[in-house]
């Protein structure tokens, strides 16, 4: 039967200088219909949904719309057509309200009437189901309030097909399942949804059909009714892979860390970690587990010497001598007490590596200050370098180009390359392998035993469940910046994870501190775009 | 009484032309670009302006002082409009830093002013010969009737035309920004131009257009100078630094139309305060002359401390846009 | 809807230094190109003439050549000291107040204690007063900016300002002759506090002053650890902290060495240059050193050949306004026309513009 597409691609291609994020990408999605796009981090998914959207133009391949094909070019002219995007990381403007936000960018009288726009947005939110103040600044909202602005603003906008990009990312479960009955609503009343994500069960929960891509290629185009975890992940993945992570048993377990009562409060008073108690053994591997926004960060920088410590006590047990109390002091001074920390960060560039500079100079960054000259070593560093680019298989041109321009594996390598290379005593990571392809997250995981055989402390902040699950010794489940639960890697259930990342959520505190997250997280992408950031493909 | 009188009113004429360029500033960053080539631009449009009734006044035999009005307002926005144009060419196609070109643009536009300024005094016989006379009439004619009110009159109703359209013009670029579709697109171009790219505004045209916009607008401040405050002569670096007056106003008024009119006033109330505070030294009268510029950096230092996300820059300022960069 | 975007642009992945020669060679030669034009129209004179005599106002004899080389040698110091401002992404737009009140430090000594001690001491001493007097005005602004991220751009502006309107405040104390307002030359007879000649030559010590600044800086912002912290926070301060850099104290000392040498430029102008103090002693070099600073990206050699050149250009107009009757200020209009092209050139040395192809179907 001859079918119109809401929407419909053919062998769309789009190049970033040398690498190909999209090549000849099919994908068609038919009306009143929820398709999920999946891939893993890197495959190119939002790179061809911005091609949609007329953020990016593709170099060769055809789009059709209702049967008609299309020329995007910009923003303007996805609109005009009927598509609405919610990027993963919020277009919308601090300063202004909700209700100027939704109506930013569109024609009508040139005296603005805000209290007709105010009224039709409260019917639009009435008919699918939102709770939304529009006269409410943009930077007081929590971040599900944020993402309601933004589908509110796709409708008032006339949109027939919308684009979610990874929206439970920043959710919990309860707004996750929320927001999947709006889009069954938004479905009934026609219109198509194209929904971005790499969680399986929530493609299995809530799609008509997926498509699946991979390394910027497309795969194939199932029905959800057809799939299954495993058939899906094999598709995404490519070959069937071995999930299994090695993890050796625990040897000559060490009192490393101990934290006692730590709490960190931000500047506007939100207590983002609270009264957390922890001891972290050397030769463990130490997993954080909770939704994003929760306290990991602040708990990994407060041991580093980034976060002031509001209250409590954190000490480090060196091998014979006395406890130190590392709370309140900044990076030099723990390395001046001789205690070896190695942190890698969440932001890769930005924080743990400099764009600009090669790998040499971003080995210094830890060790520039050794010796007593006023001058640079740099014959260790380039030495140092050298050896992590054999060692790790990092593809560079040479170790004097820029690490901004490496892709997001490369890049992770190095800065994990260089912490290792302090031998240090306890290893803290952040999100290791987010934006990573397979291979290097394997590397790295590799890395990460490697470091705890040699009887290191490794903790480390996985956003995977599964992941944590078979790499972890001892998993921390964090909420709300309380610890809510220790449980053991080896016999930890999902299910109990989960409740524990939910218990005693007091709503409006936590959705505050992900506010403000996801204001870290747009200032980092905003430093992308300004050309420092991450050079990796999505 | 008598010379309060007069003081407000030398306040006032004095901080009309910042004024302008203030309000010309505040539009240009509105989009986002820090425009500091505000200065020069001023001297372009004054001795354009100038230049425009100077020749317009040989040129005819009985020269009209309204032609020679509608003539320099045109030649100073017009040229004026150029130097924005300059400064959006490089700053927004070619991406060059804001800083620099706008620097570089101060310094061409200033001697650009100065230029012609010489040149025209040449023709014209000599330093301080230029007259345009019948064209500054028009500039420094004053309301009939109202104008004559005892105290009222002198406060209110003694300036030219300028004064009040520079008044008209604060409060129409308030409604604009506050009130209007475009003037909401404006200023989300210059909070987050990701964002407003997103929703289908232009950024390049509303970029091009408040800069080029702004600059006309900075522009008649220059012309306010020549023929309003000096009665249609010139001289060379005749208005000084009240081009980075203008900057530091935008500064001043939080990037509102609305408190830049006052705070022009104050500006100018504080930059001829010591001509009339008795029995001050030569000095001290020096020392009085920096005060407009203390004042400018304790607001920005207060401001820095309170942090109120309302009275903040625009957040997208001096930040160059580009949206395929990666 | 149905036309494509005929040209696309994408950033470089890296160029060669010829190709970056010649893009600012290129536009460089345009730049003459439209002075020409523009010169053309003022004065109807042919455009290969006015620029013999532009050569010859800056290079046609060894007086010139000298006045040419001073005024280099100033514009060359202050963007030195513009540089680790700028390397750490700090907007010293200040360097005309610094300049200012260095020199002020230096004429006053000049004015008050020449009398009283030996001539070298007082050079000793001028100098070290002129640059802790930059190095003040410097740090003013970077206190506020560490502790509460006050605008530097804007603070260190307005501090031009207030430079300029001390330095009034003080020529009235010290005018010469009385209800002038201006300096006068300082210590014309005794010639106390210029700097000496050596080898009959008056601007040795301004040579040996403003490259050995070049030197050291090259040295110190390449070689150096401090100069490392400089790197790493103008580029992320988030990274600096996280590399155990104190930021706040990089920024302090940064802007002193900074704040220091363009003092040192004001001591140079008022003992090497010309011996007296007004409120134009700077003479907006402080703003054109901005320029140059930038657009050498803080390589020194880059900055001796902009500095060069823009120098060359205003001796050279002033040649050309006395030898066809223009005014002087003909060369800010050309030096600023030059300057565009220049900054215009940056873009296609950072970007490629391509034609895009065709795309196959219809």
């Amino acid at each position: 039967m001859e079918q119109t597409y809401a929407i419909e691609l053919q062998n769309i291609t789009k190049r970033f200088g040398s690498v190909v994020a999209n090549d000849r990408v099919n994908l068609s999605v038919r009306k009143g219909e929820i398709l999920c796009v999946l891939g893993e981090n890197g495959s190119g998914k939002t790179t061809l949904m911005n091609m949609i959207s007329g953020i990016y133009y593709p170099e060769e391949g055809r789009i059709t719309v209702d049967g008609r094909e299309v020329k995007i070019r910009s923003p303007k002219d996805s609109f005009d057509l009927g598509i609405g995007m919610v990027h993963q990381h919020f277009k919308l403007v601090d300063i202004l309200t909700a209700a100027e936000n939704i109506i930013l960018g569109l024609p009508g009288a040139q005296v603005l009437d805000m209290k007709q726009v105010v009224r039709e947005i409260r019917e639009l939110a009435d008919k699918y189901g939102f709770d939304i103040d529009p006269n409410e600044k943009i930077y007081r909202m929590s971040v599900s309030q944020k993402q309601t602005v933004e589908i509110v603003k796709m409708l008032y906008r006339g949109a027939k097909i919308l684009i979610l990009d990874e929206p439970t990312a920043v959710l919990t479960p309860q707004e996750a399942d929320r927001l999947f009955d709006v889009l069954r609503n938004m479905k009934k009343h026609g219109c198509s949804i194209i929904l971005i994500t790499h969680k399986l069960h929530e493609v299995l929960a809530v799609s008509d059909r997926v498509s699946i891509l991979r390394k910027g290629q497309y795969v194939d185009t199932v029905e959800t009714k057809d799939a299954t975890v495993a058939s899906l992940t094999e598709m995404m993945v490519g070959t069937k892979v071995d999930l299994n992570i090695e993890r050796p048993e625990p040897k000559n377990m060490k009192k490393r860390l101990e934290l006692k009562h730590v709490t960190c409060t931000s500047k506007d008073g939100i207590r983002r970690l609270d009264d957390a108690n922890l001891t972290v053994y050397g030769g463990e591997i130490l997993g954080i587990a909770g939704i994003a926004g929760s306290g990991q960060k602040e708990l990994l920088e407060a041991i580093a010497g980034l976060q002031p410590v509001t209250e409590g006590e954190i000490s480090f047990f060196p091998d014979d001598s006395e406890p130190k109390i590392l709370s309140n002091l900044d990076v030099a001074a723990i390395r001046k007490l001789g205690v070896r920390l190695a942190f890698v960060p969440e932001d890769r560039i930005g924080m743990g590596l400099v764009g600009s500079m090669d790998m040499t100079d971003n080995m210094m960054l830890r060790s520039y200050t050794r010796g007593k000259s006023e001058f640079l070593d740099r014959k260790t560093p380039g030495k140092l370098a050298a050896k992590i680019k054999n060692q790790l298989e990092i593809v560079t041109p040479s170790i004097s180009a820029p690490v901004g321009r490496m892709s997001g594996g490369n890049v992770q390598k190095v800065l994990v390359g260089r912490e290792i290379a302090q031998k240090p005593k306890v290893l803290m990571v952040a999100y290791p392998t987010r934006g990573i392809d397979i291979n290097s997250s394997y590397t790295i995981y590799h890395l990460l035993n490697e470091q705890k055989q040699h009887g290191v402390a490794v903790i480390c902040v996985i956003e995977d469940l599964d992941v944590l699950m078979e790499l972890c010794d001892r998993i921390v489940v964090l909420c709300g910046g309380h610890v809510t639960g220790v449980v053991d890697g080896r016999t930890a259930k999902k299910e109990e994870l989960g409740v524990l990342m939910t218990k005693t959520m007091k709503n409006e505190e936590s959705d505050a501190q992900r506010a403000e997250t996801d204001k870290n997280g747009e200032s980092a992408v905003q430093a992308a775009r300004t050309g420092k950031g991450d050079a990796g493909v999505e | 009484m008598g010379v309060l009188i007069v003081f407000i009113q030398k306040a006032i004429v004095q901080g009309m032309g910042i004024l302008f360029g203030a309000l010309g500033e505040i539009l240009t960053e509105k989009s986002g670009n820090l425009n500091l080539g505000i200065p020069g631009i001023m001297y372009m449009g004054g001795i354009a302006g100038l230049m425009g009734a100077f020749f317009y006044e040989r040129g005819s035999a009985s020269p009209n002082p309204v032609v020679g009005m509608l003539i320099s307002l045109l030649c100073a926005f017009a040229c004026a409009v150029i130097g924005g144009l300059i400064y959006s060419v490089l700053t927004i196609s070619l991406r060059a830093n804001q800083n620099v070109t706008g620097l570089a643009l101060t310094i061409f536009g200033t001697g650009f002013g100065n230029f012609f300024g010489g040149s025209v005094s040449k023709l014209a016989g000599g330093v301080g010969q230029i007259s345009v006379s019948t064209t500054a009439s028009a500039y420094r004619a004053r309301i009939p009737v109202l104008s004559e009110l005892p105290v009222v009159g002198d406060v209110l109703f003694s300036y030219g035309f300028l004064t009040y359209f520079a008044l008209v013009a604060a409060v129409a670029m308030s409604f604009f920004l506050f009130r209007t579709r475009r003037g909401l697109n404006l200023r989300a171009v210059g909070e987050n131009p990701a964002t407003a790219d997103a929703a289908g505004i232009n950024v390049t045209k509303y970029k091009y257009l408040a800069t080029c916009i702004g600059a006309g607008i900075a522009g008649l401040g220059g012309l306010y100078f020549v023929m309003e405050y000096s009665g249609g002569t010139w001289t060379d670096n005749g208005f000084g630094d009240r081009g980075w007056l203008a900057v530091a106003l935008v500064i001043f008024a939080m990037w509102k139309p609305l408190n830049a009119i006052w705070g022009s006033i104050l500006f100018g109330a504080l930059y001829i305060l010591y001509l009339y505070i008795p029995g001050l030294g030569r000095s001290m009268q020096e020392v009085f002359k920096a005060l407009p510029y203390l004042v400018t950096i304790i607001v920005l230092v207060i401001t820095s401390f309170r942090k109120k996300k309302e009275n903040q820059p625009p957040a997208g300022l001096g930040v160059p846009y580009f949206r395929e960069e990666r | 809807m149905n036309k494509e975007p005929l040209f696309r642009m994408s950033r470089r992945e890296s160029i060669g230094i010829g190709k970056q020669i010649l893009i600012y060679v290129l536009a460089l030669f345009l730049a003459l190109v439209v002075c020409a034009g523009v010169i053309f129209l003022l004065v109807r004179m042919n455009p290969i003439d006015v620029y013999k005599a532009m050569f010859d106002g800056a290079l046609g004899t060894k007086r010139r050549t000298w006045i040419t080389i001073r005024d280099l040698l100033v514009l060359l110091c202050i963007a030195v000291g513009l540089a680790p401002a700028f390397k750490m992404r700090f907007w010293n737009i200040g360097a005309e107040g610094q300049i200012l009140i260095g020199g002020l430090v230096s004429a006053a000594l000049m004015i008050n204690i020449a009398d009283k001690i030996p001539n070298t001491v007082l050079l000793v001493l001028m100098l070290i007063g002129s640059a802790a007097g930059g190095l003040v005005w410097g740090l003013i602004p970077t206190f506020f900016k560490a502790k509460w991220k006050t605008n530097e751009t804007l603070f260190t502006l307005m501090l031009n300002y207030v430079a300029m309107q001390i330095v009034t405040y003080c020529i009235v104390f010290w005018e010469n002759p009385k209800g002038s307002n201006s300096v006068g030359i300082i210590n014309q007879k005794t010639r106390a506090g210029w700097l000496p000649e050596v080898l009959g030559n008056d601007y040795f010590w301004n040579i040996v002053i403003v490259l050995v600044l070049t030197v050291f800086m090259f040295i110190y912002l390449k070689y150096s650890k401090q100069g490392y912290e400089v790197a790493v926070v103008g580029e992320s301060e988030r990274t600096a902290r996280y590399a155990g850099i104190s930021v706040k104290k990089v920024m302090l000392r940064t802007m002193s060495l900074s704040g220091a040498i363009c003092g040192i430029a004001g001591f140079i102008l008022v003992s090497g240059a010309g011996h007296t103090i007004s409120t134009s002693t700077a003479g907006g070099r402080g703003f054109t050193a901005i320029i140059v600073a930038w657009l050498a990206r803080f390589n020194t050699i880059a900055m001796v050949l902009i500095s060069f050149g823009i120098v060359f250009m205003q001796k050279g107009a002033i040649q050309i306004a006395s030898q066809y009757g223009l005014n002087e200020n003909a060369s800010d209009v050309l030096l600023g026309i030059i300057l565009f092209f220049i900054i215009g050139a940056e873009f296609f040395i950072k970007y490629k513009i391509e034609r895009n192809h065709r795309q196959e179907g219809k």
